[in-house]
């Protein structure tokens, strides 16, 4: 008997033939459109611009300087050689004690060193992408739910749902108050889940927030913790961009909000990441700390599926371990990334393209509602795909988030060098004059008159299974092709 | 400061607190007691031996001295070239150079007797994660996979903890060689049906893991007729497919599909990894290589939980597609295991102990089923806690491996030096001799 496709079907799991992978989505098809198309200051000036891509890659030269000057954290190395073989060896998911100190350390720096992170707290996982499915591995059954304030990270959709079998029940954030979340909000949210026989056990939300680049500010942050005491439940807490805030107001970690308020600790789990922050994704650097210690004894030995490579352990303690390295690498990002995001929506004010008052991040949330045909998900498809295919920028959509007002745009920026920045800024200005002289408002006027803009698109499918060919670099990396890194093989 | 809550412990999932994780097996208890005692050649004679860690250390000097070599692999230590590209390459593809390098390895390890494609080539952060990556495609929970005994014991963690799906053995025995049999299959099979479970696929490791055995084509055959006929999977753990002590007698399920023309080979799937070949279990290198488009589309997109770090491809990139370093690697590595199991052999042997033939491995597969007061498993872990607290060498208990057979061991010997193992060996002489002064 042959395997047929649809024995094919039958013969793999659910999980496996379930959409829960989540790459069914438009989210991807911009990345499409940038792979097929892909930006080059001097080859191909015309391509599509990657915004879509929340990577840091601002701060590599200060990574390289050290690593020139340290040969001994590789053990690759005649000065790191003898280290080899130890290093080979160790698959202790304890993993390395100065791998974990390190990461404590960089941790209560990015908190401000108001809270002190215990080293042998600190569990790996592969990314924080592993840390947050483990997390829920743990702390929640197959059909129970976590609450996720919106607009979130795409990929959640995949990481806490996907093999867990787990819900996510939305907790919508308006732009009426900036997208705060409210206490009212997740008590509504909770309420409606228990209606409909949904079991929540906790929530989870990502600060500093993406899409959103915002910090939680205090009050909110006191808020949720009392709401998840109150109701019992876990808070898991994602700060994977903790280190990528610049100006005011600060990052504040759970851990340091929970030190000044009476809660049941066991509650409480952090997820970091070296992805965002040192700008490190292919290290496959996640962190898992919890308060609750059954929670971090279960983590640890889920960490087998996921381990650090003990190679990458061994270089990123000797790194994260000199201090003077970190506290300018701290610094010196913050001041860039601060330089960047003023640049970009500086500009975009001029061009009467507001975003919202953001800190952090590797991204803005950009306002095009005055743009939208009407104030509904497919005209912000519609916008758009105009954006992608005329404009050349792959931004993305604030459905793609699940946000429940149409219009805003999730746009990266620490992905690129100086010039692109200008090239993307320019294509903007164009566009957005265009459609002012299509419309015939003077230049002194900022708002748009929807019904004249004319918005061309092709097809209206929002997804084309054939088109995603196994050959389809994935979602996570447009490496060779992003403009800033030259391809080399 | 939090205060102390007088609540019910809050809520963890099942998954959290069940065993099935399976640390609470002697397998891991003797680790235990070597931890806390081990030996050392001149500060701690008389501590513990770690016989029960499969782990190759008699070929890193090959390692360091590629590396000492090639300065291309540690680029980064001198300049950096290349390193923001790979610092951002988290591509769930993976660096083609290293797949590439990895399909090749494969195709030297098998004597060039099979093809690989590099783009049927998944990656993951060990087999531990590949085979449970696997489980999560191929079964849902509840089902069951069909696993010949004695397996390995991270299986029981790896196949069944978050997963939810269930082992069912086939019981091998020494009548045979532990030998897997088309009779074995079927009453696993029988076995599964009465307990109302959906068989999913059969798992085997090959060599095995711990009998130190390579798997005979006609096995090979047999298991692929089986799983065909009941249409399930079969998922071949080739880990130890490098650490064969002679080079044609491992045949791996992928030459048996190739003289078949690949006729029904959507049905299997091959784990690979380079923590025993090349003794780098640190590094976290798993493969799958499936014959399935859609397993090895759904697999690469799972493989996003638990990546290879860019690093570290990019360093095996370098190594393994340097032919001259491979083959000469895979050819010496080979010679050593052949002398360090014929060492302990031997050694074993004029003490009286008998163990199953091997070919590959880390590991033998020790039968002590003469020194058990009776042939139960109390008898064998009462043995092993001698072994263990008297004898001062940790092994394996065969009924952590899910032997049905009391009295079976599995005993490292790639783990320490020739010295540490002449050692090990004077102390099993001397436990024998006492055991015979008493009779």
């Amino acid at each position: 008997m042959e395997f047929t496709r649809n024995n094919n079907r039958q013969l793999l799991s659910k999980v496996a033939t379930n959409n829960r992978h989540g790459e069914n989505t438009p989210y991807f098809e911009g990345w499409k459109a940038y792979d097929s198309n892909p930006f080059h200051p001097t080859q191909n000036p015309q391509g599509v611009i990657q915004m879509g891509l929340a990577e840091n890659q601002l701060c590599f030269d200060l990574i390289e300087k050290w690593l020139l000057e340290n040969p001994d954290a590789s053990i690759c190395t005649a000065e790191g050689i003898d280290r080899f073989r130890d290093i080979a060896i160790f698959q202790d998911y304890h993993g390395l004690k100065e791998f974990r100190e390190g990461v404590a350390k960089l941790m209560g720096r990015v908190g401000g060193n108001r809270v002190k992170f215990d080293p042998n707290r600190i569990v790996m996982s592969g990314g924080a992408t592993g840390a947050n499915e483990t997390v829920m591995f743990c702390l929640a059954d197959p059909g129970d739910a976590f609450l996720v304030p919106s607009p979130y990270y795409a990929a959640f959709a995949r990481d806490l749902r996907w093999r867990t079998g787990l819900e996510i029940v939305p907790v919508d954030c308006k732009s009426s108050n900036n997208f705060r979340i409210t206490r009212a909000a997740l008590e509504e949210a909770y309420e409606e889940a228990q209606r409909s026989n949904i079991n929540v056990k906790g929530v989870i939300i990502a600060n500093p927030s993406n899409p959103l680049g915002t910090v939680l500010d205090k009050e909110t942050m006191r808020s949720l913790v009392s709401f998840i005491n109150d109701k019992s439940i876990h808070l898991v807490c994602d700060e994977i961009y903790a280190a990528t805030v610049f100006g005011s107001p600060r990052f504040i970690s759970v851990a340091e909000i929970i030190q000044d308020m009476d809660c049941n600790r066991d509650l409480i789990h952090i997820v970091y990441s070296l992805s965002k922050d040192m700008g490190l994704p292919g290290f496959r650097v996640g962190i898992v700390y919890s308060f609750n210690d059954c929670v971090m004894n279960c983590a640890r030995k889920m960490s087998s599926f996921g381990l650090v490579s003990s190679q990458t352990q061994f270089l990123l303690a000797a790194m994260l371990n000199d201090e003077e390295f970190v506290g300018n690498f701290l610094r010196e990002s913050s001041k860039r990334l601060a330089k960047r995001h003023h640049v970009f929506t500086k500009g975009l004010e001029r061009i009467g393209i507001s975003t919202l008052k953001s800190n952090a991040g590797l991204f803005f949330w950009m306002d095009m509602r005055p743009l939208l045909k009407e104030q509904t998900v497919q005209a912000e498809i519609e916008l758009w795909r105009v954006i992608i295919n005329k404009v050349k920028l792959n931004v993305s959509p604030g459905s793609s988030f699940q946000c429940s007002e149409p219009g805003w745009f999730r746009v990266c920026f620490a992905n690129m060098d100086d010039e692109t920045v200008q090239v993307a800024l320019e294509r903007i200005r164009e566009f957005v004059h265009q459609g002012k002289e299509e419309d015939g408002v003077s230049e002194k006027s900022k708002h748009w008159r929807k019904q004249n803009l004319r918005l061309s698109f092709s097809s209206s499918r929002l997804y084309n299974e054939s088109l995603m060919s196994p050959h389809m670099i994935s979602p996570h990396s447009p490496i060779p092709q992003s403009p800033l890194v030259r391809a080399r093989t | 400061m939090a205060i102390e809550i007088e609540k019910p412990s809050v809520g963890l999932s099942k998954v959290a607190v069940s065993e099935t994780h399976g640390e609470d097996s002697p397998y891991f208890a003797g680790w235990k007691a070597y931890d806390e005692n081990p030996y050392n050649e001149s500060s701690n004679p008389s501590g513990v031996i770690q016989m029960g860690l499969a782990e190759n250390q008699v070929s890193f000097d090959l390692l360091e001295k590629y590396l000492e070599e090639h300065s291309e692999a540690s680029s980064w230590g001198k300049g950096a070239p290349g390193f923001r590209e790979n610092a951002l390459f988290q591509d769930y593809h993976g660096l083609k150079s290293f797949r590439q390098a990895m399909a090749n390895f494969m195709e030297q390890i098998r004597g060039g007797r099979a093809r690989f494609d590099p783009d049927r080539i998944v990656l993951t952060a060990g087999a531990t994660a590949a085979n449970e990556l696997l489980t999560f495609i191929l079964a849902d929970p509840g089902d069951a996979l069909l696993v010949p005994t004695p397996y390995y014991p991270g299986f029981d963690r790896d196949l069944r903890w978050r997963t939810g799906v269930k082992i069912v053995p086939i019981h091998c025995d020494s009548s045979n060689n532990f030998q897997v049999t088309p009779e074995a299959m079927e009453a696993a099979y029988r076995c599964a049906e009465s307990m109302n479970l959906k068989v999913r696929g059969i798992l085997i490791t090959n060599p095995s893991n711990p009998l130190g055995a390579t798997i005979q084509r006609t096995v090979l055959e047999q298991i692929l007729d089986f799983a065909t006929n009941k249409n399930i999977h079969l998922v071949s753990d080739e880990i130890y497919s490098g650490s064969t002590f002679s080079s044609s007698e491992f045949i791996s399920i992928a030459e048996v599909l190739e003289t078949r023309g690949y006729k029904d080979s959507e049905r299997v799937h091959i784990v690979y990894s380079l923590s025993k070949d090349l003794g780098l279990p640190g590094f976290r290198v798993g493969t799958i290589y499936s014959y399935n488009d859609k397993v090895v589309t759904t697999a690469r997109r799972m493989s996003s939980f638990t990546l290879i770090s860019s690093q570290t491809q990019h360093l095996l990139a370098c190594m393994l597609s340097n032919k001259e370093f491979s083959e000469n690697y895979i050819k010496t590595n080979r010679e050593r295991l052949t002398r360090r199991y014929d060492m302990i052999i031997n050694g074993l042997k004029t003490a009286g102990i008998e163990c199953l033939k091997g070919n590959a491995g880390l590991f033998c597969w020790m039968n002590l089923s003469p020194l058990l007061e009776e042939p139960t498993r109390e008898s064998e872990l009462a043995l092993w806690k001698v072994i263990l607290n008297e004898v001062r060498l940790n092994i394996s208990p065969g009924s952590s491996c899910h032997c049905s057979e009391p009295g079976w061991f599995r005993v490292c010997f790639a783990n320490m030096s020739e010295q540490t193992l002449e050692v090990a060996l004077k102390r099993i002489h001397k436990l024998m001799e006492q055991r015979r002064r008493r009779n």
